[in-house]
């Protein structure tokens, strides 16, 4: 038994040293990035926090690994390196990948919802509730608004 | 002792945690409708109706010659994002090849973070719907295109602005429904 597993092993690790060379592979670069200095690194990684990936579109371009975020890294050090400022080079990545890219939009007619909505939402529920227990503690009798003084709670 | 008989009013508040229940319930489903939507995830590119950018890139069946958009502009051209590492540009090889076959315009490939031999394998596999192949290696002028993967089909007009932008695969229902509209557009605006 165990030397059947040993060769459905052995035909495995070959079949994954076989793969890669099999399969077609989106060039990527890996290496990381490297800063001149820490002050540097801090206002990269503050910008990369605040984009959006494009391609896996819940995470921020500092935690995505998709390939475009990779080069979109790149690109930001670059645009920080020709001495953009932060709104500039949000600006150059929405002019291409538009407004989505950036997770606070700008306040503006078209996010007024995205923007307000959660108050908006919060502000109908407290009215809602005020509303029911004003309702009720008008339709309680009296005898049960005044609890007995021995009861304990 | 009957309870006292409900009022109108009363009978109709009642109703109302089920009418809660339900408008929810429909909002979900219309969520969950929404999901099916293949393209959900594509986002809308600004760059339609602003001019493509200036670009000048190697083609990849003649190493050294650069084609720049200025070479290009005059006319309409299709420009295909692709890769051979792409799955799904599989998918719309067929559909892009009988597109050419109509040369009803230029189309034309992007080549997109590929190995050189690996892209001339994959055309010579499955074919070459391209008049001409741009590629781009490294990626860097595709950010100008707020390209994000492939594959993705731009249409350019002859004056060089963007007209059409389509992220995903160029399916038969893509290219019936969005695609050749805006071809028999700008056919008709010449």
């Amino acid at each position: 038994m165990s030397r059947l597993a040993g060769v459905l092993l052995g035909v495995l690790l070959a079949a994954v040293a076989v793969c890669p060379a099999v399969l077609n592979a989106q060039v990527v670069d890996l290496a990381p990035l490297e800063f001149r200095d820490a002050a540097e690194a801090e206002r990269f990684h503050d910008l990369a926090v605040e984009l959006r990936c494009v391609k896996c579109q819940n995470q921020s371009l500092a935690d995505s690994d998709a390939a475009i975020a990779r080069d979109l890294r790149n690109e930001v050090l670059l645009l920080i390196r020709q001495g953009r400022s932060d709104t500039e080079i949000k600006e150059y990545l929405v002019a291409r990948y538009g407004e989505f890219v950036l997770y606070r939009p700008a306040v503006r007619a078209s996010t007024w919802l995205l923007w307000f909505g959660p108050a908006l939402l919060l502000l109908a529920g407290g009215a809602a509730v005020a509303w029911v227990v004003r309702r009720r503690a008008r339709a309680l009798p009296e005898t049960v608004a005044q609890p007995a003084d021995e009861q304990e709670w | 002792m009957s309870p006292p008989a409900a009022t109108p009013r009363r009978s109709a508040v009642r109703w109302l945690p089920l009418a809660a229940f339900a408008a929810l319930a429909a909002l979900l489903f219309a969520g969950v409708m929404l999901s099916r939507n293949q393209d959900r995830e594509a986002l809308p590119s600004p760059l339609i109706g602003k001019p493509a950018p200036e670009f000048e890139l190697p083609v990849l069946h003649e190493p050294g010659r650069l084609v720049s958009s200025q070479e290009l502009a005059g006319a309409p051209y299709l420009l295909n994002v692709w890769g051979s590492w792409c799955p799904e540009c599989r998918i719309e090889h067929p559909v892009l090849t009988r597109f050419a076959e109509t040369k009803r315009m230029r189309v034309i490939g992007y080549n997109l973070k590929d190995e050189h031999a690996d892209a001339l394998r994959w055309l010579e596999q499955f074919g070459n719907p391209y008049w001409l192949v741009l590629t781009d290696y490294s990626g860097d002028k595709a950010i100008d295109w707020g390209i994000y993967g492939a594959p993705e089909t731009f249409i350019v007009d002859g004056d060089g602005i963007i007209r059409w932008k389509h992220v995903g695969p160029v399916t038969e229902e893509v290219m019936q429904r969005d695609l050749l509209p805006v071809v028999a557009r700008l056919e008709a605006e010449r």
